[in-house]
């Protein structure tokens, strides 16, 4: 069956909290997810209070004060620092959210409470190991794939045709959607995740690539694809605004048209 | 769950897990199924909701007579027909989803076929019995 409860040792046990940074007029309480391989010790929540007057707006921001102020072993990805590159996506009160573009001021009701992006396993804090949904997007193989003769300047492309990749190209692949699936959580080696089937779709998309037919049979599958139930978490996940289940949908209606 | 602990860490390459033994090339069938059986049983809902209204009441012999008609005895054995194909589909979904032993999802999926298979089966004979007035 499901695994529906934590592992005994992934159970949150206790934590540390800090004391508030001195000559502070203002702070904002954070409450961190800690794992360290190396302790041999369960995950804990560390409580934090972030000098708000020395810091910038965004959880990321205070994320950094607390590691430059208060304790430098806080572990965690991030790089931009503008929601572009999506390393410092984790979950912030409740929601995977990108840390670096959600304002601490947006999370209502006392502490700022993150952990690492869910179902995943974690390598430290709040850095969770993704190798299997990289693996995933390269299975997609997301790159254009012809047999015809490569043309002496650019493959060309019609404007219609390039407005069908709106809402598809822009993904970060920060993994926000697919770590917020349920049926990503139950089947994870299974089932490829909105992330990977949203960039499939990218390309299925693509009026230049050759290889749709293909592509649709690599994805035609009770596991990869239709372990899609419509949930819609992914869309209410995506820091870009996208829409994955639309994305897995037309993925769907492509599959049944070839049929039909 | 820790790196170091994701259970049966094999030596295979992250890539060659996800490929493992390949797209099944299915699935397309049952999903159409599944929204065609949907549609139907809208459909048929009211149709059904009329003649189970219309049995209330009334004894065997009654019931014999509304469903001695044609047009009403082919509107309830459609109805078993979407509905049962819907819920074997629907099923076989869930057991997939949380079951991941798979001996034990083998047998789920093979008792859900023959329950569906059994519930129709029988629907449908009390049905036809009772329109042929036997």
């Amino acid at each position: 069956m499901v695994e529906f409860a934590l592992p005994k040792n992934s159970k949150i046990t206790g934590g540390k909290s800090w004391p508030k940074p001195a000559g502070a007029t203002e702070t904002r309480e954070f409450r961190v997810y800690r794992w360290n391989p190396d302790d041999g010790k369960n995950p804990s929540v560390d409580t934090y209070y972030v000098d708000t007057y020395d810091c910038g707006p965004m959880v990321l921001d205070g994320l950094i004060w607390i590691k430059n102020h208060i304790d430098p072993s806080l572990t965690f990805r991030r790089s931009c620092r503008e929601g572009v590159c999506g390393s410092c996506a984790m979950n912030i009160d409740g929601q995977n959210t990108l840390a670096c573009t959600r304002s601490m001021h947006d999370v209502k009701d006392g502490a700022v409470k993150i952990n690492p992006l869910p179902h995943q396993p974690v390598v430290k804090d709040l850095v969770p190991d993704l190798t299997n949904f990289y693996a995933q997007y390269a299975s997609i193989e997301p790159w254009l794939k012809t047999t015809s003769p490569t043309p002496q300047k650019e493959w060309k492309q019609s404007h219609e045709d390039r407005e069908k990749l709106d809402g598809l190209y822009e993904c970060i692949l920060c993994a926000c959607c697919s770590t917020s699936c349920p049926s990503y959580w139950w089947n994870s080696e299974r089932y490829l995740g909105p992330a990977a089937l949203l960039q499939a779709n990218r390309w299925v998309s693509d009026s230049r690539d050759e290889a749709t037919g293909e592509r649709l049979d690599d994805l035609e599958d009770p596991f990869r694809l239709y372990r899609c139930h419509t949930i819609m978490n992914c869309a209410k996940a995506c820091p870009k605004g996208l829409n994955p289940a639309e994305a897995i949908a037309e993925l769907k209606l492509k599959l049944v048209e070839r049929q039909i | 769950m820790s790196a170091a602990d994701t259970p049966k860490r094999s030596m295979r390459t992250p890539l060659g897990r996800v490929r493992n033994l390949g797209a099944a090339h299915s699935g397309t069938s049952d999903f159409w199924r599944q929204r065609i059986t949907a549609v139907a049983m809208t459909l048929l809902m009211l149709p059904v909701i009329v003649v189970v209204m219309m049995t209330l009441g009334s004894n065997q012999a009654g019931a014999k007579v509304i469903l001695g008609s044609l047009p009403i005895a082919v509107i309830m054995l459609l109805f078993i027909v979407a509905s049962v194909w819907h819920m074997k589909i629907g099923m076989q979904v869930v057991i997939e989803d949380y079951i991941h032993n798979e001996k034990l999802k083998l047998i789920s999926v093979m008792l859900n076929n023959f329950f569906s298979i059994a519930v129709a089966l029988a629907s449908t004979y009390a049905i036809v019995k009772l329109s042929s007035g036997v």
